[in-house]
């Protein structure tokens, strides 16, 4: 570039002002360009948000929608929170919840540490691996009644084959004890791959110095991966527990396909109990009150539990 | 790597972690290889015990996916003249004749404009606010990007009982331009998140080379910005694309008719007497595989997205 004293001048004009000859301020344009976006949030996220709120407070049933509505207060949210339906629900969303995070971060986390061994073609299996995350949760959930069929499931004859327990003789998805199992096997199969992939990130984010560093100290390989692998993970690790912790509280089309819910209630985790108080008992306002408080927990939880996080990075 | 380095693992840890992950990988494939298989069998192949790997490969599940069919007695079949088609033959030697197309070419369709009217104005709306986030002071930035975030943490059930009645009153149920609208407004909270990392990355000074060259704010964004974000856009297009792709409840929910896409049809498909796997799984695949092909082909822009994007929030 030639440095003659115009081009000097241009580059020490301070650049707000250049912008601001031509056209849009800057504040204009970044107005224009996220307003669009919030616009949208507004009305399809924070509207619908704020009419939920609403609804709660009533007796409103939009089957039913030329009734008239009476407000009702906090009538909706007493009987919820009295509601031993409710709690049997949470109880198999906890149970869900906590197998899932326990089995994904165990297998994701050794194939992470696996892969970071860097074998020759580990990048083309860790892609095959994270094929199942990829697909349509409710078509794939489906296909697994198949594999889960007592008679002439694959799952079952699996099983039959290593364990030599007849096929024929339990029925995952049937059986009271064995479906809320079911799920668990099946969301943990889709998505230990995604926690994999950020330990991943997290391992190929710690350099190499600092286990030069500890094998110089003599550090055994053991003390290594506990005062080094595993806290420089941790922070990542824990990302991918927030990440899994709200998407399966939201869970719905896997266990609707998979099981509906059933046998009776105890796969009925909360947003599949909440679509059958909203779209199949239409209590509207009652199922409003409910979605309001299921928003606020995952709302809560996850404030606190980022709080921590941030607290573990900080170290 | 060159010489010899103490963080480098063992020929034979290399060697046993790798057949660990290998035979992880084949378990965890089975049962997307037996959807590919199952679309395959013949219905008594498919419900056979023990479970067939090796089979005579047979269309009946694809054909019986595009048609209807009705169960005829074997005098009617007699009396009609030869079939014309291999598949009119196929449904023939099965007792029954092919009464119409199904529907799931027009679920199929609808996933397709859906997913891509959705990604397009994903990626249009949320490249220009990321854009904003990325090189602008936004008053309240902060709160107003975690305020997009936070979006995300709704379930889509509790969201779904006013979107219902918003859209009923609307006249937006069932529509193509509704669940369009709805997905976009899903789609990009994470659009913009992973666009702003992206934008982040290209270093101002070009843009403002182009603005003391005499270009606007819009040029430079159209013709420095944009081009240098290109492999940006597309992996998170492809994230915005298989969500729509794959999205269940608010179409569940929300559409039963023309706009309905494909996920929460392939598991109504029935034949006679409960489901009929061999057309489910040929549903399945088709719908699936697309998928599976974009991953393997596109493996090192989206795995590089789902760490990134992860991370970034």
């Amino acid at each position: 570039m030639s440095d003659t004293p115009i081009d000097r001048v241009a580059r020490a004009t301070p650049i707000p002002v250049a912008r601001r000859i031509r056209g849009f301020s800057d504040r204009t344009i970044a107005w224009i360009f996220v307003a669009p976006t919030i616009f949208l949030l507004l009305a399809i996220n924070i509207f619908p948000l704020i009419w939920t709120i609403n609804l709660s407070f009533t007796d409103f049933r939009a089957n039913r929608p030329n009734r008239e509505v009476e407000y009702i207060g906090l009538e909706n949210y007493r009987r919820i929170l009295t509601d031993g339906d409710i709690w049997l629900t949470m109880q198999a969303t906890a149970h869900f919840l906590f197998w899932t995070i326990a089995l994904q971060v165990l297998i994701g986390f050794t194939l992470a540490w696996l892969i970071n061994r860097k074998f020759r073609g580990n990048d083309l299996w860790t892609t095959l691996i994270v094929l199942p995350m990829m697909l349509s949760p409710a078509v794939v959930g489906n296909f697994w009644t198949f594999l889960y069929q007592p008679q002439i499931g694959l799952f079952n004859y699996v099983v039959e084959f290593f364990s030599g327990i007849p096929a024929s003789s339990f029925q995952m998805i049937g059986d009271v004890r064995l479906a809320p199992w079911s799920i668990v096997i099946v969301d943990t199969w889709m998505w230990s791959p995604f926690v994999m992939l950020i330990c991943l990130a997290g391992l190929r984010s710690i350099p190499d110095y600092i286990y030069e560093a500890a094998e110089i100290d003599r550090a055994s390989k053991w003390r290594q991966f506990w005062t080094i692998t595993v806290p420089m993970v941790l922070p990542f690790l824990m990302l991918a527990v927030l990440f899994r912790g709200i998407e399966n509280f939201k869970m719905f089309d896997l266990v609707v396909e998979l099981t509906g819910g059933g046998p009776g209630s105890v796969t009925e985790v909360t947003s599949i109990n909440l679509k059958r108080e909203a779209f199949e008992k239409w209590r509207t306002g009652y199922a409003s009150a409910y979605a309001i408080i299921l928003f606020v927990t995952v709302f809560g939880l996850a404030s606190i539990y980022v709080k921590a996080l941030n607290k573990v990075k900080e170290r | 790597m060159s010489g010899y380095s103490i963080t480098e693992p063992s020929a034979r840890q290399k060697w046993i972690a790798g057949t660990l992950v290998i035979l992880y990988a084949v378990i965890t494939l089975l049962p997307l290889a037996w959807i590919l298989m199952t679309g395959f069998k013949s219905s008594a192949d498919s419900i056979s015990y023990p479970p067939k790997v090796l089979f005579e490969p047979s269309l009946e599940g694809y054909v019986n996916l595009f048609t209807t069919r009705t169960r005829q007695t074997p005098e009617y079949l007699a009396s009609l003249p030869p079939a014309e088609t291999w598949y009119d033959e196929l449904v023939r030697s099965k007792d029954m004749v092919i009464a119409g197309p199904s529907r799931y070419g027009e679920r199929f369709l609808n996933s397709v404009i859906i997913g891509f009217g959705s990604t397009f104005l994903s990626i249009f709306l949320g490249t220009l606010a990321a854009y904003a986030f990325s090189r602008f002071k936004v008053p309240l930035k902060d709160d107003l990007l975690f305020f997009i975030l936070s979006t995300r943490m709704m379930p889509p059930i509790a969201v779904a009982i006013p979107i219902f009645l918003m859209y009923r009153s609307l006249g937006l149920s069932d529509t193509h331009l509704g669940m369009i609208l709805l997905y976009t407004a899903v789609n990009i909270s994470l659009a913009v998140w992973l666009l702003k990392g992206f934008i982040d990355e290209i270093p101002r000074e070009y843009e403002e080379a182009a603005l003391i060259d005499g270009y606007t704010r819009f040029q430079a964004f159209r013709k420095v910005v944009l081009p240098q974000a290109a492999t940006g856009i597309a992996s998170t297009a492809i994230f915005c694309l298989i969500f729509a792709w794959n999205e269940y409840a608010f179409a569940v929910l929300l559409t039963s008719g023309t706009a309905q896409t494909a996920p929460p049809f392939i598991p109504t498909i029935i034949g006679v007497g409960g489901q009929d796997w061999p057309a489910v799984a040929a549903g399945a695949s088709l719908f699936l595989l697309p998928v599976m092909i974009f991953t393997i082909l596109l493996r090192k822009h989206l795995l590089r997205g789902i760490t990134f994007g992860a991370v970034r929030k």
